[in-house]
């Protein structure tokens, strides 16, 4: 037996390309996703060197962030409309399966990844987009890169990478009724805040981690970068494999057996070490609400607004108050919301739906509130009508969509206006990221589901119904 | 990209932390498919009312910081969202340089493929260059070459930034052409795996 190692060590060696002192190593990358916002440079880039796609076959891309998730065939917006159609065009002339708008794989880019099967145990993902730390639950390297990487990949299929140190972040004990993934993430991030993770890759370990669905294990390494940290990852187990199995894109037959065999390999090993550890006890965590106009600046639903003068950061807090149009010291069982969005790369999988459904079921969303449900991808909208979770929703009166990126960032016509304010399942609550001026306060979907129907944040574990 | 040894420019002072790459570029600008033109609209919903009106609170709106190229920032700086509209917006508004006390990842290298230099520099100093730009047109002088940074009353210091990124911004080398040197080795890399 050699030193024992942790996945992130396994995968690294396994993707080396060149090695040289002084400098990054070059990492091979075995799946390259694309989406139509940060791209279309990328192509333009190549064309003008008169370069080729090199690995088309292991590049996919999906129209998801500014897609309509109502009246699918109306793009108002002329150049968003243009930017999906040079995606199309992108991926006819260099060869690139592409998931359109209308195409039965259609989704978020981090939900159809995993949905699909092209995110595995231990191959290296990058996408345009900083939440691929998403794929990273299935005990994948995955990261988000800017437009010139996305050209570098998309030319060469490798990525000057540092080694990035480990972070070991051990959840032990497990959830109380009602605690979900985001609640834990959630509390992580306000606990260590927004920059801890960065320069780190974060391994998940520890008994809360290994009971949660593969589901919460991607809400929880989704929002690694909301910590700083590029890439978070879980070390495959059974789960993983269970969840990956008869899948499009994974093995079949006893191709299949010997991936998976190769996968629960991949998992840390005893004794292996890391830069850094921090511990939290999962039993201590309550369903967690922001507050502020960053994810580390959140509380227990139970707790208060902060007090400017006790803040070790005095002007961001003050600044963050003013945005939020919030009082110092205020409950925030207090705080009213007129807009509830259920969706996002974080929190719009079937699970997802299916535990707000469960909050909503027989009742109904507080007159003045907009409430939308936006399904992860066209499947998971596809499945959830199937279990007759859209009409629970529209029953209740929430709208029921199409899927897409939508209310997280707005890039399309689902915005919350000036002044608005949010329950959103997603996964900032920066300025102006869901409008102008709008509002954003990060929960889990039970907690979203909650806030719909009384109309201000409330403790769902005391919602009638959920405990029992 | 452009090749960079030196620069010598007006600084301006943003002294928030965690400045986020929504708030450097907001949404609404990112449908664009060109890598240029985003400056007008670098930190929009900062620098304009709900009507398009130039605030005239927010200081880089001020004619004294009108032609600065170097953004003076808070810890974190270009966290969030991995676009390289952020780096694209700075520079096409005229930043050359960017220091703050630490960076989020994704915007560091983001900077660098667009050639500008971000500069991690302790809190201290910048604190100081911070008020001092606050108080009165600021010039800094950034010399990549031997990694100091000087203000015209003489006090030099030095910074740290890895060899492989000071050789790539000091020759604008394009990455992916020094990438394809090592193309044999991708291909063998290929072949291994087959």
């Amino acid at each position: 037996m050699g030193k024992p190692e942790t996945v992130v060590d396994k995968i690294w060696k396994k993707h080396v390309v060149h090695q040289e002192e002084g400098k990054p190593d070059l990492l091979y990358i075995d799946q390259h996703l694309v989406h139509e916002v940060t791209s279309p440079q990328a192509f333009e880039g190549l064309r003008l060197t008169n370069r080729k796609v090199r690995r088309p076959d292991l590049t996919f891309a999906t129209m998801d962030h500014n897609v309509p998730t109502k009246n699918r065939h109306v793009v108002k917006d002329e150049i968003s409309k243009k930017q999906m159609e040079t995606l199309k065009q992108n991926c006819a002339d260099f060869g690139i399966k592409l998931a359109d708008m209308f195409h039965p794989d259609q989704g978020i880019v981090h939900v159809i990844g995993p949905q699909l099967g092209l995110t595995q145990p231990g191959k290296t993902i990058v996408c345009g987009d900083s939440h691929t730390s998403t794929h990273g639950a299935f005990g994948a390297l995955a990261f988000g890169i800017g437009t010139s990487e996305v050209e570098h990949v998309l030319a060469t299929q490798t990525i000057w990478q540092e080694r990035p140190k480990s972070l070991n972040v051990k959840v032990i004990g497990d959830l109380g009724p009602g605690v979900t993934a985001k609640d834990l993430i959630l509390a992580i991030i306000a606990k260590f805040g927004v920059r801890f993770g960065t320069g780190y890759v974060m391994e998940y370990t520890g008994d809360a981690i290994r009971n949660l669905s593969m589901e919460g294990r991607m809400t929880i390494c989704n929002m690694s970068i909301e910590a700083g940290a590029r890439a978070g990852l879980i070390s495959p187990d059974q789960k993983t494999i269970d969840y990956l199995e008869g899948r499009e894109y994974v093995p079949k037959g006893d191709a299949f057996e010997k991936a998976a065999e190769e996968w629960l390999a991949l998992a840390t090993d005893e004794g292996a070490t890391y830069d850094h550890t921090v511990t939290i006890h999962a039993d201590e965590i309550e369903p967690q609400v922001t507050w502020g106009t960053n994810p580390g600046m959140c509380v227990p639903v139970g707790g208060n607004t902060p007090i400017v003068a006790d803040s070790d950061h005095k002007e961001d807090v003050k600044r963050a108050l003013e945005y939020m149009g919030l009082e110092e010291n205020q409950p925030i069982t207090s705080i009213e919301i007129d807009h509830v969005f259920i969706g996002s790369c974080t929190n719009s999988r079937l699970g997802d739906l299916e535990k707000a459904a469960a909050i909503v079921k027989g009742r109904k969303v507080k007159d003045h509130i907009k409430a939308i449900v936006v399904p992860g991808s066209f499947s998971v909208k596809l499945q959830a009508e199937e279990a007759g979770l859209d009409k629970v929703f529209t029953e209740a009166g929430f709208e029921w969509r199409e899927s897409g990126c939508s209310m997280c960032l707005g890039m399309n016509d689902d915005i919350v206006p000036a002044g608005g304010r949010c329950a959103s399942t997603s996964n900032r609550n920066f300025e102006g990221r869901q409008g102008n001026g709008a509002r954003t306060h990060l929960v889990s979907p039970e907690m979203a589901a909650a806030a719909a129907i009384e109309g201000r944040f409330v403790d769902v574990r005391n919602f009638a119904g959920v405990l029992s | 990209m452009e090749a960079i040894q030196e620069h010598k420019g007006l600084v301006y002072p943003l002294d928030r932390s965690n400045v986020d790459t929504d708030q450097i570029i907001p949404k609404q600008f990112l449908k664009r498919i060109e890598r240029t033109g985003f400056g007008e609209f670098l930190f929009y919903n900062w620098r304009f009312d709900d009507d398009g009106n130039p605030r005239e609170d927010f200081t880089l709106n001020q004619q004294a910081y009108k032609n600065s190229s170097i953004l003076l920032a808070g810890e974190n700086f270009g966290c969030g969202s991995s676009r390289e509209h952020a780096p694209w917006a700075l520079t096409d508004f005229g930043f050359k340089v960017i220091l703050a006390p630490s960076f989020a990842d994704i915007f560091y290298n983001n900077a660098l493929k667009n050639g500008i230099i971000p500069i991690k520099m302790e809190e201290e100093q910048l604190n100081e260059w911070m008020q001092e730009a606050t108080d009165s047109q600021f010039v800094l002088h950034v010399d990549l070459l031997n990694q100091q940074i000087s203000d015209e009353k003489g006090n030099v210091i030095t910074f740290d930034i890895p060899e492989y990124h000071k050789e790539k911004l000091l020759n604008g080398w394009d990455d992916i052409a020094l990438t394809l040197l090592q193309e044999d080795k991708i291909l063998a890399y290929e072949a291994s795996r087959n």
